[in-house]
């Protein structure tokens, strides 16, 4: 890709192309710094003031400063983000074996396209589809019967909600919009199974179930854990699918059925920020400052277990 | 199937028509257990117990006649294909009812009003189409030739130096950028410049480029590593300069794959709520200066259409709901159709 015809100094237009070149990269830096230095920039107040002003919106002035007011928001981002990817990342894993391993080539490119497309989706059209179709159903159906045999486990205790914008479906929606990232990456690192190994497994007699938990599985198996962090980063940013279903209080709670249900920490800024002024904004922004953090942990751990193989 | 694990003889197939029968066996199964403990036939608790009881019901039947692992193997199967089928229910119920809800006011007033002075019915998303259309067209301009220039410093200029490594791990801390800090930074940025509580539709567009810009790196990056190096290596052969190669070879061969990177990305960016709402704002009104005022988008509006609606709701709802359908034809327009080219694009010799 280097040849040595290539010396520092060439014709005109070589340097200038090569000039246009390296600056887009450095202006990609720049942009990032800006992004940085923005957000801490305007952050700041939220941490320096005094923090009994601190407060948006409903409880402002409960007077306890912007670390109780963040740790909510940061639970329930946290909490939904891990529900979603509980549901998720079996269903992703199934479809990438479906269509890796159990559909005719034909078959699989059409569902890849399907799958494809629930990634395409628009993340408002998946907040009204929740809101209008997911919600009502689980509420009538699901939740009742979830209170009432399995009511002992803390996660499904408290007062079962009727409108169904509880945690629960929040998570089921947040889950159906990152399994085509999970399945996506899983699915690449499944055809990558050397055929050697799927095929010596086979001729010594393993079933195709046998098959795929000796070869392909372990060979993926980093592919998929990194690919199930990428998509925890992408839950933890997600906005309006939450902002549009759940109905939120400023409380700490692991109960998936209830009306009272802790807040992500996207989902806050989109319903509060329209209406915030002075102080509230900055306490906006650093509140996505943490989650820019959260997720920034988040998807650095996912590319060091996938050693620098699997971008999103 | 068709690997005999043990001598011939030993093993007698489940023929064809048992599985079928188990699964009528197991829905009826699931039908009475419903109607035992809720009272009527409850479809969702059909539906899981059926699955649940055919999946045990399959289990037990192949192990008696073909032994625990074809069992496992069958049963394995079963769940898979459940799986798989799981995660199209969502797919077509979001597509179903966007239609279904979404053509009640898919007319030609949605193309042609806006919601100027408009309470409850009436009224359109023209505002909101031109809106959509001026911020992805600005932020397409910004990170369009930005994210492809980085793509190409990447594959064709850097030899792996300090800052292409450090270009390398922003790009990627910028992919992870939570589509709502985008529009964060794009409110501080320009209230910097023109005061709190500033929105418009540039603001806007900046948020979205922030979102584009490493898409479009990442798949430029990965169309040129499939240029063969061949065909570089030929071009300087014959003393061609190193950016015309660029330009007259490697560009023109890799093209489909960058025209369907570059629509993927503004697929992507297109339907982003959260960092317009922040940015940009909602207006009722047509506004055609990106620069100044608040400027409504289709997602912005469609979402404003639930949260925030009139009296009575109805035509709020509605009009939400259309302006989801068009920005869903939208976005599957643009998508199917860089499937397609990038199909029919590929230069030959590559895959």
């Amino acid at each position: 890709m280097t040849p040595s015809t290539t010396a520092p100094r060439g014709p005109l237009g070589d340097r200038v192309f090569r000039r246009l070149s390296v600056s887009a990269g450095v202006t990609v830096l720049v942009a990032l710094a800006a992004v940085a230095v923005f957000l801490v920039f305007r952050a700041l107040p939220a941490f320096t003031s005094a923090q009994n002003e601190i407060g948006v919106g409903g409880d402002n002035g409960e007077g306890e400063g912007f670390l109780s007011y963040v740790l909510p928001l940061l639970f329930g981002t946290v909490w939904a983000a891990l529900i979603a990817l509980l549901i998720a990342m079996p269903v992703a894993v199934g479809v990438a074996l479906f269509i890796t391993q159990y559909a005719s080539k034909r078959i699989a490119s059409a569902l890849g396209y399907g799958i494809d497309l629930l990634a395409a989706i628009p993340s408002v059209v998946y907040g009204l589809w929740g809101i209008f179709v997911l919600a009502p159903v689980l509420a009538r159906n699901v939740y009742p019967w979830l209170g009432d045999n399995l009511g002992f486990l803390p996660f499904f205790s408290g007062t079962t909600s009727t409108s169904g914008r509880t945690m629960m479906t929040a998570a089921v929606v947040l889950a159906i919009m990152i399994l085509p990232i999970i399945s996506a990456i899983s699915r690449e690192v499944f055809t990558q199974t050397p055929a050697l190994h799927k095929e010596a497994a086979l001729a010594l007699g393993a079933t195709r179930w046998e098959m795929i938990r000796m070869t392909v599985l372990p060979y993926g198996r980093s592919g998929v854990i990194a690919a199930s962090m990428l998509g925890l980063g992408r839950a933890l940013g997600e906005t309006m699918a939450v902002a549009l279903i759940l109905s939120p209080a400023d409380v700490i709670s692991l109960k998936l059925l209830t009306n009272q249900n802790p807040n992500t920490i996207a989902a806050n800024i989109a319903l509060q920020f329209p209406e915030s002024t002075g102080l509230e904004v900055n306490t906006l922004i650093a509140t996505g400052l943490v989650l820019f953090a959260a997720t920034f942990v988040v998807n650095a751990m996912a590319r060091r277990v996938a050693g620098g193989e699997v971008n999103d | 199937m068709d690997t005999a694990t043990q001598p011939a003889g030993l093993i007698r197939p489940l023929s064809r028509s048992v599985l079928p029968v188990l699964v009528v066996v197991a829905l009826v199964a699931a039908g009475a257990f419903s109607f035992a403990v809720a009272g009527s036939i409850n479809i969702p608790i059909v539906i899981v117990v059926g699955g649940v009881v055919n999946l045990a019901l399959t289990y037990v039947v192949s192990r008696r006649a073909e032994g625990h692992r074809r069992a496992v193997d069958r049963t394995a199967t079963s769940v898979i294909t459940t799986l798989m089928v799981a995660a199209l229910v969502p797919l077509l119920s979001v597509l179903w009812t966007a239609l279904s809800r979404g053509t009640a006011r898919f007319d030609l007033e949605l193309f042609t009003e806006t919601m100027r002075s408009v309470v409850g019915e009436g009224g359109g998303a023209k505002h909101a189409i031109i809106g959509t259309a001026i911020i992805t067209g600005l932020a397409s301009l910004m990170a369009v030739p930005i994210g492809t220039f980085t793509g190409i410093y990447l594959v064709e200029y850097s030899r792996g130096g300090r800052l292409a490594r450090v270009t390398t791990s922003m790009v990627d801390v910028m992919t992870g950028i939570p589509s709502i800090v985008a529009g964060l930074f794009a409110y501080a940025l320009f209230s910097l410049i023109q005061g709190p509580g500033a929105r418009s539709g540039f603001a806007g567009s900046v948020a979205l480029a922030l979102l584009m810009t490493p898409i479009v790196v990442r798949s430029t990056q990965e169309m040129l590593r499939l240029v063969p190096n061949e065909l570089r290596e030929a071009s300087y052969a014959l003393g061609v300069p190193k950016w015309r190669t660029i330009t007259k070879v490697v560009i023109p061969t890799a093209v489909a794959g960058l025209l369907t990177g570059v629509s993927l990305s503004i697929a992507r960016v297109i339907g982003e709520t959260a960092p317009l709402l922040v940015a940009a704002g909602l207006a009722q009104d047509t506004n055609l200066n990106p620069f100044s005022g608040r400027m409504t988008s289709l997602p912005v509006m469609s979402y404003y259409g639930y949260a925030a609606p009139g009296f009575p709701p109805e035509a709020d709802y509605e009009r939400g709901w259309s302006a989801a359908l068009l920005l869903i034809v939208l976005v599957l327009v643009i998508f199917t159709v860089s499937r397609i080219l990038a199909r029919v694009l590929r230069p030959k010799g590559l895959r």
